[in-house]
């Protein structure tokens, strides 16, 4: 091969990382993101095929059937996932990539124990891309309902989690400095039985934090990788996998902030303190429950200046979006103003209401997020909420409750509350909801996609 | 050996960095993007993965090599296609063009 071979191949790693850069940046707003996916896309793809001209390589069969097998399953399986199944695909797609990751170091140690730092390096990638892939999967198992999603506590797990994960980490480095294969195995085992431990006891609504977790944890393997490679003959496909590796563990590890301050919980409560055990005792909720009728609520919701729809992961799982949306043409189509609010953690991943509700329809500019509508709910006359429970309970601001200090959305200040909700049932904290006993709370029962059917019937016939 | 590994660590400071500061600018609206957007960027892992099956030899190395590159490439192609499926949700200029 000649030198211009592997500057061209260099120059087209670079291109990419630019565009991967610019690619995030043009994430920035809703015109522009499109453009940069793509443009990221084919900077990806040209990365991907100048990678078989690098010099040096052979299997190329494998690698291209590889490529195209892998590729076709996960293209299509993302083209005919729908929107509400989003974060178990994320988490699916997510763990191949710590997979992957697992899987290079688990190469680069067979051929190369005898290089301490690469293998050191290596080591480091297979552990955080092993607990990735089999977080993931576990996550996935839970989102998709084939697992239980209720936290999953063993008894003495701490322990036993804590000794698994030194166990094998150990094997890894012993692996190294004995510089023997035959520790390999273990290795990986325990640290896969690592993933699955640390993410059983994580609930369903905790998911949000989790995957994005998981999402940063598989750009730190990536960029580990990258730093073991770069020593090869290869090195410079090393240096992108580090830039676009580190780029994502910092994406990953701000939106896991994020998530858990909207939870108000700190990241490591999320992760190894199993949620809704606690339960407050000795605080009679006064008042009650008062239900209302559909064309009743519709009546109230015509006759308002200001409506404020508040959905929560019920009104996704009853796939009401589309009734939702026909609601609030028809209320604007009567001169009501309508406005949708969004709890950062209403859904199961970062934004995923945001989607859902885009993809009803709806336009964007009517989605605020809970710090611009939270001053709004005072001039609102009605606030419909819609399979969300523990982000608008007010119990939040009461010391001594499970829920103290999260930051919630604040319905119970507008002039009337309209709760629509299948059962008396508690929401994922098991906690009871002040919200629905207040004075001006009305309790609309039913299956959320039937009931705003309902109103919407209602409303056609006023 | 150390010269390539120190370059490689400033490198990632200056990323670690430059994604704080890309990404904190992004709006709640597009996180689920943001979130599959970078869990397609991670899937630059798939060049890595041929680079790895690319050199190994023996058949064990070849078959993780292998599982490396099948996986890096569901992730990348997933990854990519779900985040233009959601992009092209926000997408107005593409909205207009359908019915009203």
């Amino acid at each position: 091969m000649t030198a211009w071979v592997g500057t061209a191949i260099d120059a087209v790693y670079v291109v990419a990382v630019l565009a991967f850069i610019l690619g995030l940046k043009a994430m920035s707003s809703p015109e522009t993101a499109r453009r940069g996916i793509v443009y990221a896309g084919g900077a990806m793809l040209a990365a991907v095929v100048v990678t078989f001209f690098s010099p040096g390589l052979s299997n190329f069969l494998l690698i291209a059937v590889g490529v195209i097998a892998g590729g076709g399953i996960g293209y299509y399986w993302a083209r005919v996932v729908q929107m509400t199944a989003m974060p178990q695909m994320v988490a699916v797609f997510n763990g191949m990539g710590g997979g992957a990751a697992a899987a290079i170091a688990g190469v680069v140690l067979l051929s190369s124990l005898s290089n301490p730092a690469d293998a050191g390096l290596s080591v480091a990638g297979a552990v955080i891309g092993s607990i990735s892939i089999a977080g993931s999967v576990i996550a996935f198992l839970k989102l998709q309902g084939w697992m239980r999603q209720k936290p999953i506590v063993l008894p003495a797990r701490q322990p036993i989690n804590i000794a698994v994960l030194v166990v094998g980490v150990a094997f890894g480095v012993y692996s190294v400095v004995r510089v023997d294969q035959l520790f390999l195995l273990p290795f990986f085992l325990l640290l896969l039985c690592y993933g699955v431990l640390l993410t059983l006891p994580i609930g369903g609504a905790d998911m949000p934090v989790v995957i994005s977790m998981f999402n940063a944890l598989t750009g730190i393997a990536v960029a580990l990788d990258g730093f073991a490679l770069v020593n090869g003959p290869l090195g410079d496909a090393g240096y992108a996998m580090v830039i676009a590796g580190v780029l994502v563990g910092a994406a990953g590890s701000l939106l896991t902030v994020l998530m858990a301050r909207a939870m108000n919980r700190s990241i490591s409560n999320v992760v190894f303190g199993a949620f809704g055990a606690t339960e407050e005792t000795g605080v009679a909720i006064q008042g009650s429950l008062k239900p209302i009728e559909a064309e009743d609520a519709a009546v109230l919701m015509a006759y308002a200046n200001q409506v404020v729809i508040a959905p929560g992961y019920g009104m996704a799982v009853a796939q009401a979006q589309g009734k939702v949306k026909e609601l609030a043409d028809l209320l604007e189509a009567k001169g009501v103003t309508v406005k949708f609010a969004i709890h950062p953690v209403a859904g199961r991943m970062p934004g995923h209401m945001n989607v859902l509700l885009a993809e009803a329809g709806i336009n964007y500019d009517k989605l605020f997020d809970r710090d611009e509508i939270n001053p709004e709910f005072g001039q609102s006359d009605v606030v419909l909420v819609i399979g969300a429970n523990d982000v608008v309970n007010p119990a939040a601001r009461r010391v001594g409750s499970p829920l103290q200090g999260m930051p919630i959305l604040d319905v119970d200040q507008a002039k009337n509350v309209i709760v629509v909700k299948r059962g008396q049932g508690k929401g994922f904290a098991g906690i009871e909801n002040d919200l629905f006993y207040k004075d001006n709370t009305r309790m609309l029962y039913g299956d959320a996609q039937q009931v705003v059917g309902k109103l919407v019937t209602a409303l056609k016939r006023s | 050996m150390a010269a390539d590994l120190w370059t490689a660590l400033f490198i990632a400071i200056l990323a670690a960095f430059t994604g704080y500061e890309v990404i904190g600018r992004v709006p709640v609206l597009l996180h689920t993007p943001l979130m599959s957007g970078s869990n397609f960027i991670h899937g630059i892992v798939l060049v890595g993965a041929i680079v790895a099956l690319g050199i190994a030899t023996t058949p064990l190395e070849q078959a993780v090599g292998f599982v490396a590159v099948v996986m890096g490439a569901m992730n990348v192609t997933g990854g990519y296609a779900v985040t233009e499926r959601i992009l092209a949700m926000f997408d107005r200029s593409k909205k207009r063009e359908g019915p009203p």
